[in-house]
């Protein structure tokens, strides 16, 4: 007994993307792309439920999986830092190799012993699907697995409660309201005044680009400190900045020039004019 | 095609899961490929119940989901949480009991 045609052809294009996406999973650097990787799987795995006749099954890996627990390790990847890439140095000699050596081993031993039982024959779900997909399902569920089915409430209301405990934080002192903070500022003599805003440019303006000092130089403070802390920071490079200060430096001889060549009276028009070089002088 | 060719599916994709988890050590990717795994067994429930011509194994894939879904909720917090005094999501930091 064999399955159609077209489950079979669906069946070696899809396992494919599967193998795939698990791969991917397992070798992209970065948490974001694996968190893709296992949704394009799991999307997959949902096609294969339902061509099985799982049609509930199906239906619930797509809203659950790949809806709700995917769209939550997106959400915990976006908190913890997008860039927070593996360090690629082994901590252990070896263990890299020796782990993939396990896996090839366990992987041999798994598809040799499916290939050593007899599952020469099958079944079908014509029988058991007769009376609906999830008819049939709800009848187990409420009768044979009923106990199973309330201790996974059991579980689930535990397992929200221990989430909120989890990431909850006691307050184990009063805010401090603005005045004080204000005061607070003063007293250590720190920044008073409101921090600068990042650099704008030409060609950027984001948070992540910092401002430069008049001497030309980055100035850290103006990028905000967790993009800091994450050393995300983007770099207005050593090559621009050096043409920046040759630039103000031209300007500011030509601005001498002109002062020498005009009177004082002139000035503003000079600033002016050296602007307009600054613009368009490269 | 024999059913059974989505068995050999599953193994491969528990295998890389597993692989992975022994391999990477960013701890939210580790998750992940735990979750790789418990939906290969999914599959392999799912088809084990075609094989056999009941529901059952559904029902067990059923129940798998809802134990992943409770899993992730309490792996996801403790990362969280782990972050926030370590400023890091790799295993490797967990050393605070290491001499």
């Amino acid at each position: 007994m064999s399955t159609s045609t077209g489950e079979a052809i669906q069946f070696w294009i899809l396992a494919v993307v599967a193998v795939l996406g698990a791969i991917g999973t397992v070798s992209m650097k970065k948490a974001v792309h694996s968190a893709l990787s296992l949704a394009g799987t799991m999307i997959v795995l949902a096609v294969f439920y339902l061509a099985q006749g799982a049609y509930f099954l199906g239906v619930v890996q797509i809203v659950v999986y790949t809806g709700a627990i995917m769209m939550l390790f997106l959400f915990v990847v976006m908190l913890v830092g997008i860039t927070a890439a593996d360090s690629l140095k082994e901590t252990i000699k070896g263990q890299r190799w020796a782990a993939a050596l396990c896996g090839l081993g366990f992987g041999i031993l798994l598809i040799a012993g499916l290939a050593n039982a007899s599952l020469h024959s099958f079944a079908g779900l014509g029988a058991a699907n007769s009376g609906g997909n999830v008819e049939g399902l709800a009848r187990l569920i409420f009768t044979t697995y009923v106990w199973a089915f309330e201790l996974t409430g059991a579980l689930l209301i535990t397992a929200a409660v221990g989430a909120m405990v989890l990431t909850h934080r006691e307050r184990t002192q009063r805010a401090a309201t603005q005045r004080e903070l204000s005061e607070q500022r003063v007293r250590e003599g720190a920044q008073v005044t409101p921090l600068p805003a990042p650099g704008v440019y030409a060609r950027h303006n984001a948070v992540d680009i910092p401002g430069l000092l008049p001497d030309g130089t980055a100035s850290e403070l103006t990028v905000n400190p967790t993009l800091r802390a994450r050393g995300q920071i983007r770099d207005v490079s050593g090559e621009r900045l050096a043409q920046l200060a040759e630039l103000e430096q031209r300007s500011e001889n030509w601005l001498e020039r002109d002062e020498h060549e005009r009177d004082g009276g002139h000035r503003a028009n000079g600033v002016n004019s050296a602007n307009g070089s600054n613009g368009g002088g490269q | 095609m024999n059913p059974v060719n989505y068995l050999y599916l599953a193994a491969l994709l528990f295998t890389i899961g597993g692989a992975g988890v022994m391999i990477r050590r960013n701890a939210i990717i580790v998750f992940m490929c735990v979750e790789l795994m418990l939906n290969a067994c999914n599959l392999a429930f799912v088809t084990f119940a075609r094989l056999h011509g009941n529901l059952d194994g559904q029902i067990f894939a059923f129940f798998t989901m809802v134990v992943a879904a409770a899993e992730v909720v309490v792996g996801l917090a403790i990362i969280v949480t782990f972050f926030r005094s370590r400023h890091s999501a790799s295993v490797d930091d967990a050393s605070l009991m290491k001499l």
